[in-house]
């Protein structure tokens, strides 16, 4: 058993089949990449993962409970988190406050009533949040206004946010994309470093095959809404079948 | 000092000066002169500053954090108002209670209209809030003042009558609003060489109130509550992703300053026992909106500085009438006093909303962060200048070679 298990899932747009019996099993603290050409049904997929589309039948479990239906909220809280394609933060707050506010979630749930306490007597989730910061190597940007700062910081500061919840699962979805070099071979050593220190499952959506093989353990590759393969990275690599979703048949 | 840091304090300061010595501030100009009728230390005048001050502290609670903008906050002044005087004339003038139960009444109402509109978000939310709020201006007005069940009293608006219960009313209380046996229209005059200073009790009451609730909207802005509901402007979609519900704190937000604006409603109807349905009408939702994006929207003071501003400018610059502006060109030749007339007198007295339109649009447009950034921008200037004046004692100090 898998800590994300995802059993016959189909989800239909219209006259649109967009996912078609995925079955696919993510193993506790391993990188899974989920690979595939345009349009193969991979932002359909995580959306269904992380509550923001349920599939027309199928079954998604997490650690043993289902996710179908729940909301984001609520499925971020059970330790899933996610990091997008272009990074979401909270542009008009400093970093700090970015880093505190996910601790605060972690600690008080979804919602709790706290309007007449300071945040600057929050010592502890100030510290936690400093913490997390001086890992990323971004203490001395902590009171910047965080939407002046690079693409790649901005998707440091992201994954931050997401590692200060200590969340079992992470999902990145091309996090990498539209990203200079230096910068992505930044996140992939970020990725491998967490992946390393802590226990976690990465499952990771990609475009960029030097992000896929430099960190996944194992690779799916969808194509038109359905699993093609699923192994490890060396032997995908030659795998006939999945030159010929990529380039075509007459590759 | 008071869980407030050095700045937040100063500025806590700065308001309780302004608020407690505007008798003195407001008066500058002697009673005789021609400039006298600048002067707005009267106590009807000072009263609605403060009130209105409330008024868009709250609204800017909701607005200037959550970026939620509300086209019905009038609503709730409206039924702060009414749920006073019912007070006054159930129970007696004593404004204690009508003040609390304004507050509770308008804190339901904004719960049940918070649920509703804030299903969506955006323009949406405006126009849900704009549709409850004249639906409440319609309720007002002629539903709910049928001779079977009078709740508004309609057109004439809601006020105490002799026949009323009053039944903690005794003989010695004054017969007007009144907080323990202090009449809210007592005013102690002072005077100095030309000068008079008003000091009216209802004034400063309700000044100590507008303070208080400044106090509390400075907890509120710098608190981890605070902090999520500028999240939630910042970035919904990550506030979702972050395991954090946004609509109880939206709501939270709306019903607080769904509060302020009842609170406000209610020192209305307790500085002057009338409570109409026109405070309810969509005019006095945009007012409010003005007064917060006039001063600073997300700002502390802001809205204390905008209401301040719309108020002054509602009542001085709309009693400038023709023969005020006769008397001030009178040194020039008539053909010209009559041209200078005629060229200013479409933007006062009754034109004074055109001042007001140009103003705003100004600020809008130069000045996006309201008046507060436009002290903010002098503020710098003055910085940069010392500073440059800094640097250049610098470089002729060393010299090139």
């Amino acid at each position: 058993m898998g800590i994300l298990e995802v059993k016959n899932v189909n989800k239909r747009f219209g006259g649109l089949q967009a996912l078609g019996d995925v079955n696919l099993s993510v193993e506790e603290n391993s990188v899974h990449a989920i690979i595939g050409p345009n349009g193969a049904g991979k932002s359909t997929l995580l959306n269904c993962l992380i509550g923001k589309l349920i599939p027309d039948t199928g079954s998604v479990m997490f650690d043993g409970q289902s996710v179908l239906g729940r909301k984001p909220y609520e499925i971020c809280q059970m330790g899933i988190s996610r990091v997008f394609q272009t990074p979401e933060i909270f542009g008009e707050l400093s970093v700090l406050e970015n880093m505190m506010i996910p601790i605060f979630a972690k600690r008080d749930g979804a919602f709790r009533m706290h309007a007449i306490e300071s945040s600057s007597n929050e010592k502890t989730i100030i510290e936690q949040a400093e913490h997390v910061l001086d890992s990323l190597n971004m203490a001395d940007k902590r009171h910047m206004n965080s939407a002046s700062m690079s693409r790649g910081d901005k998707r440091r500061l992201e994954i931050g946010m997401c590692l200060s919840q200590n969340p079992r699962l992470l999902l990145l979805d091309e996090p990498t994309a539209g990203m200079a070099r230096a910068d992505t071979n930044n996140t992939i050593d970020l990725l491998k470093q967490i992946s390393d220190e802590r226990d976690i499952t990465i499952a990771i959506i990609e475009h960029d095959m030097h992000v896929v093989f430099s960190l996944a353990e194992r690779i799916t590759v969808l194509a038109q809404g359905t699993p093609l393969v699923e192994d490890t990275p060396d032997n995908i690599k030659g795998h006939p079948k999945v030159r010929e979703a990529y380039l075509g048949e007459s590759a | 000092m008071l869980g407030l840091n050095k700045k937040d304090f100063n500025l806590l300061l700065i308001v309780m000066a302004l608020a407690l010595l505007a008798p003195f501030l407001l008066n500058p100009f002697p009673s005789d002169s021609g400039l006298a009728q600048f002067n707005a230390g009267y106590p009807d005048l000072m009263q609605k500053f403060v009130i209105f001050g409330i008024f868009a502290i709250g609204f800017n609670i909701l607005f200037g954090l959550t970026g939620y903008l509300s086209f019905g906050h009038a609503a709730f002044l409206g039924v702060g108002s009414y749920s006073c005087v019912w007070m006054f004339k159930l129970l007696g003038y004593n404004v204690l209670p009508g003040i609390m139960l304004s507050v509770v009444t308008s804190g339901i109402f904004a719960y049940l209209i918070g649920i509703v509109s804030l299903r969506r978000s955006g323009i949406y939310f405006s126009i849900l809030t704009l549709a409850f709020a004249q639906m409440s201006f319609a309720l007002a007005y002629s539903v709910l003042s049928n001779p079977k069940f009078n709740l508004t009293n309609g057109e004439t608006g809601l006020q105490v009558y002799a026949d009323d219960p009053q039944i903690f009313h005794s003989a010695s209380a004054p017969d007007l609003p009144h907080l323990f046996g202090l009449s809210m229209r007592a005013t102690e005059k002072l005077q100095i060489g030309a000068w008079e200073f008003q000091f009216n009790a209802g004034y400063y009451l309700c000044a100590i109130i507008m303070i208080a609730m400044f106090y509390l909207s400075i907890r509120i802005f710098r608190s981890p509550f605070g902090m999520m509901l500028r999240a939630i402007k910042s970035n919904n979609t990550r506030m979702n992703y972050t395991g954090l519900n946004a609509r109880p704190y939206t709501l939270a937000a709306f019903v607080i300053s769904g509060m302020y604006a009842g609170l406000a409603g209610g020192l209305l109807s307790a500085m002057d026992p009338l409570a109409g349905a026109e405070r309810m009408q969509w005019t006095a939702s945009g007012e409010v909106v003005l007064m917060t994006i006039l001063g600073g929207a997300g700002t502390l003071i802001g809205p204390v500085l905008g209401s301040g501003l719309i108020k002054y400018f509602e009542n001085i610059f709309s009693k400038i009438n023709s023969t005020v502006l006769h008397n001030w060109f009178s040194f020039l030749p008539e053909g010209l006093e009559d041209l200078m007339v005629t060229l200013i007198y479409p933007f006062v007295g009754k034109g004074w909303h055109l001042t007001l339109g140009v103003m705003f649009m100004l600020i809008v447009i130069f000045l996006p962060g309201g008046l507060v950034e436009g002290g903010q921008r002098v503020k710098r200037l003055f910085k940069r200048r010392k500073s440059s004046d800094t640097d250049d004692e610098a470089t002729q100090s060393t010299p090139a070679e």
